[in-house]
């Protein structure tokens, strides 16, 4: 009877204290948004910050494949919008890749011990826009010649065109 | 027929855990290879964008080749009923899954990206003969566990027969699939035929046997457990049928390849103009892999000779490694034939060579990593022999262990001749 | 095997047991509870951006070799700031020899010269964007694919590295990337470890640019001898210039169905 008793009061122990250290190093995991970086303005990600713990990954992925294989850009959910909010200013100012040591993606996923290799290929700052200089300009000049947007030998798609779709 | 004894490998322990060590320092070696391969990237091998394919690649499908090789002892003695075979059934089985795990390895540590195995098990493309071989390796796998379970568990012996045809009939297939890796590609003018398929499973027919032997030749000579002269000879035959087998295939590709005009070029250069590669295909593969086993079997006296045997296995082996290094790297060597009727002055990625040639030179961390699978394999057969019955205790020829007599002679003949 | 004396069954073990089951389901419960309880809000739908591509377009290019000039390397360039390529360095203690042919080549300028007559052509080769590529059938996971509107590329993500399309390309139009990446540009991620090739300018395509790095840089120079467009409208420019002289594919007998053209060679 009391070697039960002892069992239970233990349990009891140990449970309150995974509670609490539970409590204690979720509070730990407020801070992971850099400041100086454009997303500690916002008040939330571009889905609710709660969804976006335990979802991030799976819009990613989702969105990854829309990119590559359907060609989809811009949207809310891809990874070059993340980079671009989350990158954070280092001490000399130049942005720091988001997957440096105590940056953005790493610091949280160090603490749930998950591997990121994303940035194995993708650049963990934001380097040149969705279109180089000479796009840009190319495209600046099919739209002087009054050809409509993209459509130089009025066969590109453009993005209104390609919503429709 | 006299019961067959199966004992666990008793050679002295000082022995058995110096082979251990070699052979776990071989593979601690090639580990290192994969992990040097896997940090730095592939920039530290010889291979590159003309050359995609290298030692390791070699090694792995030799060893492939090797383990639906070794599956055929096997195979004689369920599904072709040759008694004389079945004692060593378990160790064929064993070996062949060793080599097979070995050659998995270094192909798998050899991939750019190692760690998305999950990915290419979790995404197929049924197009592409390496998603069917990823099935046909793992089943061949599976199989050959099955088909040991059966040789050597009673309640498995009335599954002997089909599981052991079904194992055999898989080898074909693996082995065909993998000649269909390099027979499927139109690109090549080296490749591109239906014929390296059956090519190499003949080839896999001669390697297996011959890795067999030495291993069967090795592990009973250091135990102490007889094989019988006329055993050995008849496995010493076997494997001379097969290697002729190889002359004959190897022939039949180049002297068609020969025949077009359009192959001209590319055998003049395999044959005659390729360096290292005309030396490997012609001292390495015809001379020291085929002629001279052959010469060596078919020799009346030096036939006979264990040693003799053993060499002849040898140069098979050899043989082998040279085969394939011609096929795999000295066909990607050969430039792509993209501009027939012009000579490519500058192509833009391997400027400055005569003909066009790409310049492939093994490094360290391949040899390695090759060698790392061979120990892999090794390592799996010895302490399978030692820890497990498959090493029979005596493959004595049957005359020689009968009790003398003259009645007891010829009850053996009769059964000998039943069995046929 | 120690030997006891017969004892009855051992209850204070059980209770023990049956004590750390409950702490741990009432450790774990809440857990899941409230896992389960934070269903996908529907974020996955509603992309704004551009729409997926469709098969209504086929890319290709068209080489006029006899606009080609050999000491240019106009496109090979543009290719290379386009995507990034000419940001790759040679990883310390890699020869120049062998780091030529390690490193990454999306477009190589070819010379060529007739056999019977000694004639030079000049040409820039990449990627032929086959209707039926071999890369793409030996492709074990499939990372290796074409898009509806005909572009061949590789699916990164998916890409175990083992260069069999390589192996397979008739046109050796494929690089692996052989070093670690540091420095890639946002629009072209590239890592260690895949394979990858001319994408036709992917992200420009999808962004709404009206041609590729190349053709532009050709134009630029003043040579005009690649030209971009949709193989499957009759008006482009493209096609009315395939439709106007001479072209082929490279090595026709393959039967690729290329969608890249050249004229001259």
């Amino acid at each position: 009877m009391a070697r039960a008793l002892i069992s239970a009061v233990l349990a009891a122990l140990a449970l309150v204290g995974a509670l609490a250290a539970q409590v204690v190093l979720a509070g730990d995991a407020q801070g992971y948004v850099k400041a100086g970086s454009r997303a500690a303005t916002h008040g939330a990600c571009v889905e609710p910050t709660q969804y976006m713990r335990r979802h991030h990954m799976d819009l990613i992925q989702h969105q990854r494949d829309a990119t590559v294989y359907q060609g989809i850009r811009g949207t809310r959910h891809s990874l070059s919008g993340c980079i671009d909010c989350h990158v954070g200013p280092g001490s000399d100012g130049h942005p720091v890749a988001v997957n440096a040591e105590h940056q953005f993606c790493r610091s949280c996923h160090e603490f749930a011990a998950v591997k990121v290799n994303c940035f194995d290929c993708h650049d963990g700052v934001p380097k040149g826009g969705p279109l180089s200089e000479s796009a840009q300009s190319a495209m600046d000049a099919a739209t002087q010649q009054g050809l409509g947007r993209g459509a130089a030998d009025g066969s590109v798609r453009s993005a209104r065109e390609g919503q429709g779709q | 027929m006299k019961r067959i004894v199966y004992r666990e490998w008793r050679i002295p322990a000082a022995r058995y855990w110096g082979i251990l060590g070699i052979l776990a320092a071989v593979v601690g070696l090639g580990g290192l290879a994969a992990l040097y391969l896997e940090h730095g990237g592939h920039w530290v091998t010889g291979m590159s964008n003309s050359v995609v394919w290298g030692v390791p690649h070699v090694f792995a499908v030799f060893l492939i080749l090797a383990a639906s090789g070794a599956i055929n002892v096997a195979s004689v003695g369920t599904v072709f009923n040759k008694d004389a075979y079945l004692p060593m059934g378990r160790l064929s089985g064993l070996l062949a899954v060793a080599l097979l795990i070995g050659g998995l390895l270094i192909l798998v540590l050899d991939l750019g990206r190692p760690d998305r195995l999950l990915v290419a098990m979790t995404h197929y493309n049924f197009r592409s003969i390496f998603a069917w071989n990823i099935y046909l390796y793992t089943g061949f796998i599976a199989l050959v566990i099955a088909y040991l379970w059966s040789m050597a568990d009673r309640m498995g012996a009335p599954f002997k027969h089909p599981v052991g045809v079904l194992a055999f009939v898989w080898r074909l297939l693996l082995t065909t699939a993998t000649g269909s890796i390099f027979g499927f590609l139109v690109a090549r003018q080296a490749f591109d035929t239906a014929f390296l398929a059956p090519m190499f499973v003949i080839m896999s027919f001669a390697y297996g046997l011959a890795i067999f032997l030495l291993v069967l030749i090795f592990s009973c000579a250091q135990d102490g457990r007889p094989i019988g002269d006329l055993l050995l000879q008849r496995l010493k035959n076997l494997l001379g049928v097969f290697v002729a087998a190889v002359l004959y295939f190897t022939l039949v590709y180049y002297l068609t390849k020969l025949y077009g005009a359009k192959n001209y070029d590319l055998v003049g250069w395999l044959l005659l103009r390729g360096g290292i590669y005309s030396f490997t295909a012609w001292v390495g593969w015809v001379l020291l892999g085929t002629l001279a086993p052959l010469g060596i079997i078919w020799h009346p006296v030096l036939g006979r000779d264990r040693r003799w045997i053993v060499a002849a296995c040898a140069l098979v082996i050899l043989g082998g490694f040279a085969a394939l290094y011609v096929i795999l790297i000295g066909s990607q060597v050969y430039p792509l034939q993209i501009f027939p009727g012009h000579t490519v002055i500058a192509s833009g990625v391997a400027d400055g060579v005569r003909e066009g040639l790409a310049q492939y030179y093994p490094s360290f961390p391949e040899i390695l990593l090759g060698l790392g699978g061979v120990a892999v394999a090794l390592i799996i057969t010895a302490v399978g022999v030692r820890v497990l019955q498959f090493l029979p205790e005596s493959l004595a020829d049957p005359e020689e262990s009968a009790p003398v007599g003259p009645g007891a002679l010829k009850r053996f003949s009769i059964d000998e001749a039943a069995a046929g | 095997m120690m030997k006891h004396p017969p004892e009855g069954i051992d209850q204070g073990r059980r209770a023990l047991l049956g004590v750390a089951v409950g702490v741990t389901t009432a450790v774990v419960a809440p857990g899941l509870v409230l896992h389960a309880a934070a269903l996908p809000s529907g974020a996955l739908a509603g992309a704004q951006g551009t729409g997926p591509v469709t098969d209504s377009v086929r890319w290709g290019l068209l080489i006029d070799t006899s606009k080609c000039a050999g000491d240019c390397r106009a496109c090979v360039d543009a290719c290379d700031r386009e995507n990034g390529l000419d940001l790759q360095t040679r990883p310390a203690g890699q020869s120049a020899r062998a780091w030529a042919d390690q490193k990454a080549v999306w477009v190589r300028k070819v010379k060529l010269a007739d056999d019977l007559t000694g004639r030079v052509t000049n040409l820039p080769l990449m990627c032929q964007h086959c209707e039926h590529p071999p890369c793409v059938d030996v492709c074990p996971t499939g990372a290796s694919f074409k898009r509806a509107d005909g572009i061949v590329l590789v699916d990164r993500h998916t890409c175990i590295g083992c260069r069999y399309c390589m192996m397979a390309c008739p046109y050796q139009a494929r690089s692996f990337i052989h070093e670690v990446m540091h420095d890639q540009l946002s629009r072209v991620p590239r890592g260690k470890g895949c394979v990858e090739s001319c994408n036709l300018c992917v992200s420009r395509r999808d962004h709404g640019a009206p041609s590729t790095a190349c053709a532009d840089a050709c134009a630029e120079a003043g040579h005009h001898a690649i030209v971009f467009g949709d193989l499957k409208d009759p008006g482009s420019a493209i096609s009315q210039a395939l439709k106007g002289s001479p072209n082929r594919q490279l090595r026709e007998d393959l039967a690729l169905n290329t969608g890249v053209r050249y004229a001259g060679v």
